[in-house]
């Protein structure tokens, strides 16, 4: 598995497998003795089974809606976004609703088509582990993560906008 | 002017060193094409026919001549010595070498200018009328919303990859509408309420390309203060529900259509709710911090010049037409509003050379205030001239190549670079714009037609603004030969309208005539005090129709 990449750019052995939404007819197949992330709204229909359980956690899709989950999310160790083109912005808005509307506290990861000069976006959008798209050099990610010391506008890594900071 | 502080500087000299390590990136191959891309749109540049074009960012069309100057040194050092006033207050670079952005970068940002975010599926330049704070009847200077939505916009983590490009317009003027703000994915007018108090009615959804549409009200009202968080609400929805499956259907319009714009605002309101009283709410003290930047220069007492003026025009027939034309009320006495034209035949429509931005700097200095302002139209505006040497700078002009004195008449044309520069195009524009110009060198002819936006778009991207021209032409393909579609009706004022096709396209070489006809019959037809969009209004399109193809 891939190197995971966390938001002070430390980079750390990735203990997380996503599962993918089983093809219709099929059930969903959770492996043994490993942490697994699963389709949401799966999750959601499972939930019974499934909350309590620290190895199991769930993945959006970029179209998906996260108000399913939301009052759920803080039964989950970790909920992942797919980024399924780098150019697809959806899972900014997602990020930045899971933790600001639904108050999401654990570990947030953006997985799939995740290049190095969207890392920036993504930590401000309140994502705090990328898994990087493997044949991106991971060694570059601190670097990409800090090329701005600020932004103007609020968002999930502040609340204050810089108009509110330069009042101060 | 806004001037930047220490966190402005700060995170423009950041954004630089981002994209030189990019650059480097790129050109190491360690980015592919398609990964580059949005990167390097969102710093403004193209890979074009020919060349790398780089789009400059002129925020709300201000500019210091100290800029303008730098401009002029870039486009030496950098380019082949000229620069393009785009249709969206902007500044194209025709030339540059891919390596040397960065630097090109680093030397616009010494002057607190930058590229970012004019190109790109991502939040543009906030524009406004080229008049703001010097026409008497607006309810206020709209420059300085436009600043705090160029701070809110610029880097927002959220929204730097929209399904499509996102343009903001502003308007503070109760009776004309200079910034089309009804053709744009958001127009905001400002507006006071019954009980007085300043704000906004937003529109949303407008725009031109291939599918043109005027922007319905999607709220009536919106307080002032409520500016950023109802925006971030807007933008929220389009983000996460706009099409992004094809691109010709994923600009914000083709959203609130399919939504309705009744269904579309109610997402808004539902999405605002929860964040309308968030930090990001602006403050008074907030925007009175922005307007400081924006307060008025410093003029003197002065009467009106009238009888000066009046004997001075009696005297000179060509000062007489300029100032008819090409100079407008100013909202203090002694004052004129200057625009100088950058439409003279035989030069592209907004093209200038470095000498000609070294000279608009030094006339911006001597007579107004060290400022300009940069027109949708591709002119440049001399916002603050005193009436008494109105004379004196006019006679600087006509050697300079702004002297022409056909603002808003029908040689008075907006249009794209087109096929002689940019790889979307279907079809050159430069040339169609000379022709017509050449075939109506008769200023007194031109006087007599009034007011008419001729509008000329080398293909659907419309950055010529075709389908808001009361003539619009657009370039077509067919089976690889060019021609040109002509529309009529077409405004981008209050009364926006989007033009009526004509009929089948024309070869190049017949335009002029075609011209000519249209404007035959509208001489045939207008009633004394009608312009030609009157005219198109009253009798339709059908005159136009049977002479042009009789």
């Amino acid at each position: 598995m891939p190197d995971i990449i966390f938001r002070d750019g430390s980079i750390r052995q990735n203990q997380w497998i996503v599962v993918p939404r089983p093809d219709s007819g099929e059930s969903l197949n959770i492996p043994d003795h490993e942490r697994a992330l699963i389709p949401a709204d799966l999750w959601l229909a499972g939930r019974e089974h499934f909350v309590g359980r620290e190895d199991i956690g769930v993945w959006f899709d970029s179209h998906d809606e996260p108000e399913i989950l939301a009052d759920h999310v803080n039964e989950l160790p970790l909920i992942a976004v797919n980024f399924p083109k780098f150019s697809d912005g959806r899972g900014y808005s997602i990020g930045r609703l899971l933790r600001e509307r639904f108050g999401f506290k654990n570990e947030l990861r953006a997985i799939g088509d995740v290049l190095l000069d969207q890392l920036q976006f993504m930590k401000r959008c309140g994502f705090d582990t990328y898994e990087l798209r493997p044949d991106k050099d991971i060694r570059k990610a601190a670097r990409s993560l800090n090329f701005f010391s600020q932004g103007y506008q609020a968002a999930t890594d502040t609340d204050l906008p810089l108009f509110r900071r330069r009042a101060s | 002017m806004y001037v930047y502080d220490e966190h402005d500087r700060q995170m423009m000299a950041e954004r630089v060193a981002q994209f030189r390590d990019q650059t480097t990136r790129a050109l190491a191959g360690e980015l592919a094409e398609d990964e580059f891309l949005p990167l390097r749109l969102q710093n403004g540049l193209y890979i074009q026919r020919l060349a790398p074009m780089l789009r400059i960012c002129v925020p709300y069309g201000m500019l210091r001549s100290v800029q303008l100057r730098r401009l002029a040194r870039i486009t030496r050092d950098y380019d082949k010595g000229y620069a393009h006033f785009t249709t969206r207050q902007n500044v194209q670079l025709n030339w540059p070498d891919l390596e040397d952005v960065p630097d090109i970068l680093a030397e616009l940002a010494e002057v607190e200018m930058h590229a970012n975010q004019t190109s790109g599926n991502c939040i543009r330049n906030t524009t406004t009328d080229q008049f703001a704070a010097v026409q008497s009847d607006e309810l206020v200077d709209p420059r300085p919303y436009c600043e705090v939505i160029r701070q809110w916009s610029t880097f927002h983590p959220e929204f730097a990859f929209l399904p499509r490009k996102f343009k903001v317009a502003v308007n503070a003027s109760e009776q004309t509408d200079r910034a089309a703000i009804r053709v744009h994915d958001i127009g905001l007018q400002i507006v006071r309420n019954e009980a007085g108090e300043l704000g906004f009615r937003v529109h949303v959804g407008g725009g031109l390309g291939r599918t043109p549409m005027v922007a319905p009200v999607i709220r009536e009202f919106l307080p002032e203060l409520d500016l950023l968080t109802y925006l971030e609400a807007v933008l929220r929805v389009y983000n996460r529900y706009g099409r992004r499956d094809n691109k010709f259907k994923a600009r914000i319009k083709i959203l609130v259509k399919a939504l309705t714009p009744e269904g579309f605002a109610e997402k808004v309101e539902t999405e605002w709710a929860h964040i309308k009283d968030s930090p990001s709410r602006l403050t008074p003290e907030a925007i009175e911090r922005i307007q400081g930047y924006f307060t008025e220069p410093d003029y003197a007492a002065l009467d009106n010049a009238t009888d000066l003026l009046a004997q001075q025009r009696f005297e000179n027939r060509g000062f007489d037409q300029w100032l008819q034309h090409n100079v407008d009320t100013h909202k203090k006495p002694g004052y004129a509003i200057v625009s100088l034209t950058m439409k003279k035949t035989g030069t592209p429509p907004g093209d200038v050379t470095d000498r000609q931005l070294e000279q608009i700097a030094d006339l911006a200095d001597e007579y107004s205030f060290g400022e300009v302002r940069v027109t949708h139209q591709q002119n440049v505006v001399l916002a603050d001239v005193r009436q008494d040497r109105l004379l004196e700078l006019w006679q600087q002009l006509g050697p300079m190549g702004f002297g022409t004195a056909n603002l808003n008449t029908l040689t008075d044309i907006i249009c794209c670079p087109g096929g002689d520069f940019c790889a979307l195009a279907n079809a050159k524009s430069i040339p169609v714009a000379d022709a017509i110009q050449r075939r109506f060198d008769n200023l007194d002819f031109l006087y007599d037609l009034g007011e008419i936006d001729l509008n000329i778009s080398g293909c659907m991207n419309a950055c010529g603004h075709h389908h808001v021209g009361n003539i619009g032409v657009l370039g077509v393909d067919k089976k690889g030969q060019e021609f040109y579609q002509v529309s009529l009706g077409g405004s981008s004022q209050h009364d926006a309208s989007i033009g009526k096709i004509l009929g089948p396209s024309f070869a190049r070489d017949d335009m002029p005539d075609v011209i000519a006809k249209i404007i035959d019959v509208y001489v045939n037809k207008r009633t004394d005090e009608e312009s030609f969009l009157d005219t198109y209004r009253r009798v339709g399109i059908d005159p136009f129709k049977e002479r042009v193809y009789a």
